[in-house]
């Protein structure tokens, strides 16, 4: 059973709409046991990076996601929970994050040619031999305007927009996925499922 | 690179599609459900609901199909029609649209923009605007209630003054060219490419491939919205989306 972070966030229900047509069972919980004893913990998330640490905060699940992180629950952050996986965010001044991946989240910078927020479909290149190979090339459903600096190591895949913006991370059992793989299609079940065989194998090395 | 987006626009009234559809795989040619899935199939890269239902009453099948829609088809969708209240749009986005369009309400208030941007986002406030050109001033005016009320307001000031209000995207339908297949109208757009720095959405004169091309070339558009072509199969997205590849337009 994945455990989808209910704190109160904007693609919840479509998140939970996309597994459910997987047929991966899920249940929307911000519910402390119900978090640390699922298979995998899937963190959505829309909005301002400060105000989605405030929900977190006033339900208490901060040091719960990062106890279920560090025991080495498979944990999944998507789009703006994906950049709370990172140590800090600089959105409306510099505020914390998960701490679960080393790296900092940034705003996107100026540039004439590129409007922000990335808004549209942009194209993966992934360099590792990770599963989630299967994106590399295709396209995927981006709506951000801050981005995660981080480390290569990190990095599974990126997109171009101007700079090079990191769409998949990982450190080991935590993974993020800017993009939103619950709008992005075919694409975008075929992460969700991969990231549900790495959770039955219980396999996060990245080759 | 960040690809140019095909939507096909699809008017809903009482749950229903109207304008006839005519994919021949269709069992049902008025199920919002099937067509969705039928345009995710041909590589649409979002899809536009406009709910053209007479009453208030009947607005409320949207929700539903919204729904509907969502829990099989996993593409950005986007509902305009009738939305004039906060309440409207948290209706529409919980039931999992991914952005809203605003028209006339956006013109009677348009603090309902900054309302709706500070609660869910600049990201899912689309400001739908109808515009037509004056010949005499040689200014494009904006038109609200599905394009039968002329006001006062210049179309170009207005788009930068909704952008300012919290707008992420600009959906904006030429309606001199709307339905005569004669290509868009490049000169509002280019003009509107520059005035604001949020994705414009163009909509209205799509008949051929080079419509597109046109218009994604020169002019500053993200997106081009088509109704007819597609629904009647003329072209299909695949015939559009090879054709901007040949001229060199970045496309999924």
């Amino acid at each position: 059973m994945f455990a989808i972070v209910d704190y109160d966030t904007g693609n919840t229900l479509n998140l939970k709409k996309a597994l459910n047509y997987l047929n991966i069972e899920n249940k929307l919980t911000a519910d402390p046991d119900e978090i640390l004893n699922a298979d995998a913990v899937v963190l959505p998330g829309v909005g301002a990076f400060e105000a989605a640490v405030d929900a977190l905060k006033e339900r208490n699940l901060i040091e719960v996601l990062k106890k279920a992180a560090n025991e080495k629950h498979p944990f999944l952050g998507i789009c703006l929970g994906m950049q709370l996986l990172f140590e800090d965010s600089e959105e409306y001044g510099l505020n914390k994050g998960l701490d679960l991946i080393p790296g900092h989240v940034k705003e996107i910078p100026e540039n004439s040619d590129l409007k922000i927020p990335q808004m549209g479909w942009n194209q993966n290149q992934v360099a590792s031999n990770s599963p989630f190979k299967v994106a590399d090339q295709e396209y995927t459903y981006f709506v951000h305007s801050y981005y995660a600096s981080c480390a290569p190591k990190y990095v599974v895949a990126e997109v171009d927009y101007g700079i090079k913006i990191p769409s998949i991370v990982q450190n080991n059992n935590v993974v993020g996925m800017q993009f939103h793989p619950e709008k992005s299609g075919q694409v975008g079940l075929n992460l969700l499922n991969k990231f549900q065989e790495m959770v039955t194998t219980n396999d996060f090395s990245r080759n | 690179m960040l690809a140019k987006r095909i939507i096909p626009c699809l008017d809903v009234a009482d749950g229903r599609v109207k304008k006839g559809i005519n994919f021949v795989n269709l069992t049902d040619v008025g199920d919002p459900v099937e067509i969705a899935a039928e345009y995710q199939k041909q590589g649409a890269d979002e899809l536009i609901f406009l709910d053209i239902s007479a009453t208030n009453e009947k607005r409320k099948t949207m929700i539903d199909v919204v729904e509907q829609v969502s829990k099989q088809v996993f593409m950005p969708l986007t509902i305009g029609g009738g939305v004039t209240s906060v309440e409207d749009i948290q209706k529409l986005l919980k039931a999992g649209a991914d952005k809203v369009a605003i028209n006339s309400a956006a013109v009677n208030d348009p603090d309902l923009i900054t309302e709706g941007a500070k609660k869910f986002g600049n990201q899912c406030i689309v400001v739908a605007i109808d515009v037509k050109f004056d010949p005499e001033s040689k200014q494009y005016f904006v038109y609200t209630h599905g394009g039968q009320q002329k006001t006062d307001i210049e179309a170009i000031s207005w788009a930068k003054e909704v952008v300012a209000k919290g707008a992420g995207e600009l959906l904006v339908t030429g309606m001199d060219q709307d339905g005569t297949k004669d290509g868009f109208n490049i000169s509002l757009y280019q003009q509107l490419g520059e005035a604001v720095n949020v994705p414009i959405i163009a909509s209205g004169g799509a008949g051929k491939l080079a419509d597109f091309s046109d218009v994604f070339l020169q002019a500053n558009v993200d997106g081009a919205l088509a109704a007819s072509v597609f629904h009647y199969g003329e072209l299909t997205i695949d015939d559009v989306k090879s054709y901007l590849k040949q001229k060199g337009v970045v496309v999924r």
